[in-house]
């Protein structure tokens, strides 16, 4: 039995690096620190793996050869005139610098998951930038946590843990205690309710609490939390205050709250389904915190507006930095999905959605973005790696994925890989291959090794490699 | 073996006292030796200036704050692009090139050392992974270390032994080079949007001030032997009246100076040298920094010129570039890293027309005139801060030239025109002075010893100008001078020819250059960073330093401290 | 049958995020990413009983799922749904020039489709090879 502390988890953009694995015999039989999904990553992964390349063989998937398998791959990417390199997000850095390599050898448009995720984000920056900064300046002094539109009790179970509400800092504490209490209030209204249900034998009601404006918990001089988003999700019940916007009205929203705190007034009785009343009190409060900051999520990325939602997000922080410190941040989904932007750019200037099909980079979402060149059917061959398009591209695009010849280098089995022509299984960063990654805050830290894959399974990069080398060579047997 | 030798250039080798001398440089094995065999390849180098390969002790090419300005800004590459070709990588160009770019574009102006100033401690990673990327040189980058709670702590109680030990494991944990510091105690205040403005004022929460933070690192940098000295972004910098802060600055340290050997350099220092009470009365501050620098031997600058141009700005500055977006209103980044550090950019043009911006580009050429001594003062445009360094040439035009600066003068603002100091400064800077201010005085002010000279011993790093030093008279002649420091006639790095005629002939990766302190109780050190260690940051111990598999080409410099 | 007008969310739960990690075949997985979150007074109208199958018809698509009591309510005709093969049926692929097609908000006609099966994995992937 080993004990390997100090394990980065690569799941979430949360990136938790406090993991400790007990190992036998090369297996992980006990994950410590994880959440659930972590959990569930270092405990099963390799419950539904493919441990051997395989190619389609009159429309049946066989096992074949490393090196025959990455020769068909290469082949593909060579014949292609307009190849589509895609995912990445969840794999390390070196392969993704491995892998622009091989994408300007065959001139490949490469795009990552962002594009179908916090895209609409990084134009926004491009637009107006982004004041934020690492998470631990926020766990040590922001005293006002807004989630906007973002679910990090699902979606980044430990964010709150480490970074935020139930977080310890140098100024600031972390608000466990008046979490637990208010649970406990709600469980004992709940135990009375029933209790006199019981007694009565007629349905008993608490008043529901409709409070006028804001709880009075969020005056109080500690940190405070706050929801935004069109359902009550799990963070909501954990913050002191929740806003329930009308979907698809964020916008509205946020616009209001910059005329607000430039202190302007607004002739109308409710922006979003939220009284004007209200939304004042709540300007007041993002005026008087020592340091606020927003996470936001999906939640405006994906609705209607997309990145002219995210504008007003950092526009509104903007303003908010006249009267006092505010910053604001994407909560990325992927482990990696924050690297592969950073590589991207580092590489080619651009973080998505890089088209190398001329020789240099070109960048043009909405021209050179995956969804777009799909939809259109203008690919003529894709390489997925690390990702799962076919589960989350919108039929329009899938289907045309699943036109032409695909490759996949997945160690799942996914919808992707049921539709792949060629599969080659490597062996999973962070578990079985170490590299680099970088949290949803720009910090980098290491992917680890600690079990040895299956003898069958290289690591993406050498992956990589190998099909850059077999690139090379047919280019060479063909001049 | 590999051997080749330079046959018949003009050389120009300060450091070796060489001022144009006809002579031959031999190189075997990637150093410069005494002779070679006869049949070593030859490169004709009569009729051309043989100099040491470039350096540039303060370029921001890599890491967090460099690649966010990257993509803040596609509009920046898209109408400068490199394609692909057999031998090199594409990318983007202008004022933050891609990786691959940066290295071949110094590489052809026979650039071959780089020194990257600013690195988030934390996120060290990930500069020395874009390092990695950069190819055709050699570099190291300066982990930014003045406003570290550790540093704040152990000075405001008098612990500078302590401080220095724990300063040598940060430098072998991020592989650093020197220690910078950026608006000493301001970066910490910013952390709640605030900031210091003067050497005197009381960091909040911490009980201790810029100048003794200053004045306890420069100690720190004596007890640990470090070959750079501790390098310096002032408090205060882009505002008006702030010369008298820059030299108060170099005044705090006057008492830790050892004979003539510096102990502090300024960076940048035509953004520290505005006189005026505000914007409209904003004039030069360079006859006063000049008189100071050359009246004291314990300061090197370096000058952070000003191009006419559209570009970047980016610092740990973090409250400077809140200052700069409030006044362009521009897109903006802020990024604060946790216990140490902080960060901003925001795009800027710096035009003709405008007086302030005019007054910047003559402030920055009349320090480097007016300074007397070459090895004061180091050409820089604290890329991309003042320009992009693909600009160099323009600059090593108007230091040699003073028709070149008058054809300019004739272009800018008439306020900042008539307020120049310039018309009065009739130097004119020679090859032997500009091969100081380019390679031997960086490298000496880096303490980089391999570097930046082409005596027995050194790195084989060499450029090759196609410049007639006595047929070309290169006050009169600048554009002629200026086209060949653009595109140098051969780069040599490590004893090979890497760009021949201003191309890529041979691409290379360089080194990566850090200081590897030894000190009497570095477990102690260690045993208390890791105490603290969750409580001051969001990551584990054991995932902060890095390992050395980690570290590109990795060239430690071993140093003994006294400590 | 009643019919109802809703907008289609698709999201992240912990029980996708953990079947993803578990794997796409796993029982987690697919057990979640069929459900239909629908609200309660939304169940009512639509005469819906828990586990009941329902079609979900956009302009782009219509998929069966599996009707589930949303246990976030209120959310008055909103439906929800877990990111997968089944919400990415009927979402919509267009991007107005950003890259990123629009998963949240889609107008969508709810209805009961108690004599519909839900697909396998297998079956929503031979339909996309049929497709192409």
């Amino acid at each position: 039995m080993a004990v390997i502390t100090g394990v980065t988890c690569p799941v979430c953009g949360t990136f938790c690096d406090d993991i400790e694995l007990i190992i036998e015999n090369n297996v992980i039989v006990e994950a410590r620190n994880a959440c659930a999904m972590g959990a569930a990553k270092f405990l099963n992964y390799s419950a539904h793996r493919t441990k051997k390349p395989l190619i389609r063989k009159n429309g049946e998937l066989v096992e074949v050869s490393m090196d025959e398998a990455v020769e068909k791959a290469a082949k593909i990417l060579v014949d292609a005139n307009y190849p589509l390199m895609y995912g990445w997000s969840n794999t390390s850095c070196e392969a993704i610098r491995t892998g622009l390599e091989l994408g300007e050898e065959v001139g490949a448009v490469m795009d990552n998951t962002s594009t179908v995720c916090h895209g609409p984000s990084i134009l926004s920056v491009q637009d107006v930038g982004i004041p934020s900064a690492t998470l631990g300046q926020l766990r040590h002094r922001a005293d006002l946590i807004i989630y906007w539109a973002s679910n990090p009790w699902s979606a980044h179970p430990r964010h709150a843990e480490r970074y935020t509400m139930f977080s310890d800092g140098r100024f600031e504490g972390s608000t466990w205690k008046s979490y637990l209490s208010r649970l406990r209030g709600v469980m004992s209204r709940k135990k009375i309710q029933r209790a006199s249900n019981l007694v009565l034998k007629q349905d008993f009601c608490f008043t529901p609490q409709v409070e006028e404006g804001l709880p009075s918990s969020v005056h109080q001089k500690r940190r405070r939390t706050i929801v935004i988003d069109v359902r009550k999700t799990r963070t909501a019940d954990a913050a002191d205050c929740f806003f329930q916007v009308e979907p698809g009205t964020d916008y509205e929203l946020l616009q209001a709250l910059r005329v607000l705190v430039n202190d302007g007034e607004l002739d109308v009785d409710e922006v979003a389904g939220i009284p004007i009343e209200t939304l004042e009190q709540l300007a007041d409060l993002l005026v008087n915190c020592k340091l606020g900051i927003i996470f936001f999520g999906l939640g405006l990325t994906m609705s209607k507006g997309k990145h002219r939602n995210i504008d007003a997000a950092i526009n509104l922080t903007r303003d908010l930095n006249k009267r006092t410190k505010f910053l604001i941040m994407p909560m990325r989904g992927h482990y990696n999905v924050t690297g592969v932007n950073i590589v991207f750019t580092w590489q080619t200037g651009y973080p998505f959605a890089v088209d190398l099909s001329n020789g240099y980079p070109r960048y043009n979402p909405g021209e050179t973005s995956a969804v777009d060149i799909l939809s259109r059917d203008e690919a003529d061959a894709t390489m997925v790696i690390a990702s799962d398009p076919v589960a989350h591209f919108p039929r329009a695009a899938s289907k045309n994925i699943a036109k032409h010849p695909l490759i996949a280098i997945d160690p799942e089995v996914t919808p992707t890989t049921m539709l792949a022509d060629v599969i080659i299984p490597p062996a999973f960063v962070g578990i079985e291959a170490e590299g680099t990654a970088y949290r949803m805050d720009h910090v980098p830290l290491p992917l680890k090794k600690v079990v040895e894959p299956p003898e069958t399974c290289l690591s993406d990069q050498e992956i990589l490699q190998r099909i850059l080398q077999k690139v090379r060579e047919l280019r060479r047997d063909m001049n | 073996m590999t051997e080749l030798i330079i046959k018949n250039g003009f050389v120009y080798d300060p450091l070796n006292r060489i001022d144009g001398e006809k002579m031959d440089i031999s190189i075997r094995d990637g150093k410069i030796v005494e002779s070679v065999k006869e049949k070593a390849n030859g490169i004709n180098a009569s009729g051309m200036v043989v100099m040491p390969g470039g350096v540039d002790i303060h370029t921001h090419i890599a890491g967090g704050e460099v690649n966010s300005g990257r993509l803040l800004r596609p509009e920046d590459h898209v109408k400068d692009v490199e394609v692909k070709t057999a031998l090199t990588r594409s990318g983007v160009g202008y004022s933050i090139p891609s990786t691959f770019t940066t290295g071949y574009r110094y590489s052809k102006m026979g650039y071959t050392t780089l020194m990257n100033p600013s690195m988030a401690p934390l996120e060290a990673r990930h500069t020395h992974e874009e390092l990695a990327d950069i190819p055709m040189v050699d570099k190291a980058a300066y982990p930014l270390l003045g406003d570290w709670w550790f540093s704040l702590e152990h000075i405001r109680d008098g612990l500078i032994e302590e401080n220095a030990a724990h300063i040598a494991w940060m430098l072998q944990a991020t592989r650093g080079y020197a220690i910078k510091i950026v608006n000493p105690g301001g970066l910490e205040a910013w952390g709640f949007g605030r900031n210091v403005h003067s050497l005197d004022d009381v960091v909040p929460h911490f009980n201790i001030t810029p100048r003794e933070i200053i004045r306890g690192l420069c100690k720190v940098n004596r007890l640990l032997n470090l070959p750079h000295t501790i390098h310096v972004h002032t408090n205060n910098l882009g505002k008006p009246g702030n010369y008298v802060t820059a030299i108060e600055t170099m005044k705090c340290v006057e008492d830790l100076a050892q004979g003539d050997k510096p102990v502090i350099h300024i960076t940048h220092i035509q953004f520290c040298a505005f006189k005026g009470s505000d914007w409209s009365t904003l004039s030069s501050g360079a006859g006063e920094i000049s008189k100071y620098v050359n009246n004291h031997n314990h300061v090197t600058l370096d000058m952070g010129q000003v191009i006419f141009s559209n570009t970047t700005t980016m610092t740990a500055d973090g409250p400077f570039q809140y200052g700069l977006y409030n006044i362009t209103g521009n897109k903006w980044v802020n990024h604060d890293v946790e216990t140490e550090t902080s960060g901003g950019i925001v795009p800027f043009k710096y035009k003709r027309s405008s007086a302030v911006h005019a007054t910047q580009w003559s402030i920055g050429l009349e320090i480097a005139l007016l300074i007397e001594d070459p090895w004061k003062i180091l050409m820089t445009t604290d890329h991309p801060n003042g320009g992009p360094f693909t600009s160099y040439p323009k600059i090593l035009a108007w230091l040699m030239s003073r028709a070149a600066r008058e054809i300019t003068l004739s272009k800018i603002n008439k306020r900042a025109r008539k307020k120049s100091l310039l018309p009065s400064i009739d130097r004119e800077l020679s090859l032997y002075e500009l091969a100081i201010v380019t390679r031997a005085g960086q490298a000496k002010a880096l303490g980089l010893k391999p570097k930046g000279h082409l005596g027995v011993g050194a790195d084989a790093d060499v450029a090759i100008y196609n410049i007639d030093p006595q047929r070309l008279d290169i006050s009169k002649e600048y554009k002629v001078a200026r086209k060949a420091f653009k595109k140098a006639a051969f780069t040599i790095k490590d004893g090979e020819v890497v760009v021949k005629d201003g191309e890529i002939v041979k691409p290379v990766t360089g080194k990566t250059y850090w200081i590897d302190v030894s000190t009497s109780m570095p477990h102690e050190i260690n045993d208390d960073i890791k105490k603290k260690f969750r409580e001051y940051w969001t990551v584990e111990y054991e995932n902060y330093p890095l390992p050395d598999s980690f570290i590109h080409s990795s060239f430690p410099i071993p140093v003994k401290a006294e400590v | 049958m009643p019919k109802l007008d809703v907008l289609v969310l698709t999201g992240r739960t912990i029980e996708q995020g953990k079947g993803k990690e578990m794997g796409k075949l796993s029982k987690v997985y697919l057990d979640d990413v069929v459900q239909c979150n629908i609200d309660p007074q939304d169940m009512k109208t639509l005469k819906l009983k828990q586990n009941t199958n329902v079609k979900v018809t956009t302009n782009f698509g219509s998929v069966v799922l599996k009707a589930v009591k949303s246990p976030r309510a209120p959310h008055p005709k909103m439906i929800f749904i877990s990111y997968g093969p089944w919400a990415s049926m009927i979402s919509d692929p267009r991007t107005n020039g950003t890259g990123m097609p629009s998963l949240k908000g889609i107008p969508a006609e709810i209805e009961p489709a108690p004599n519909e099966r839900v697909l396998s994995l297998q079956e929503l992937v031979n339909q996309l090879k049929m497709e192409a």
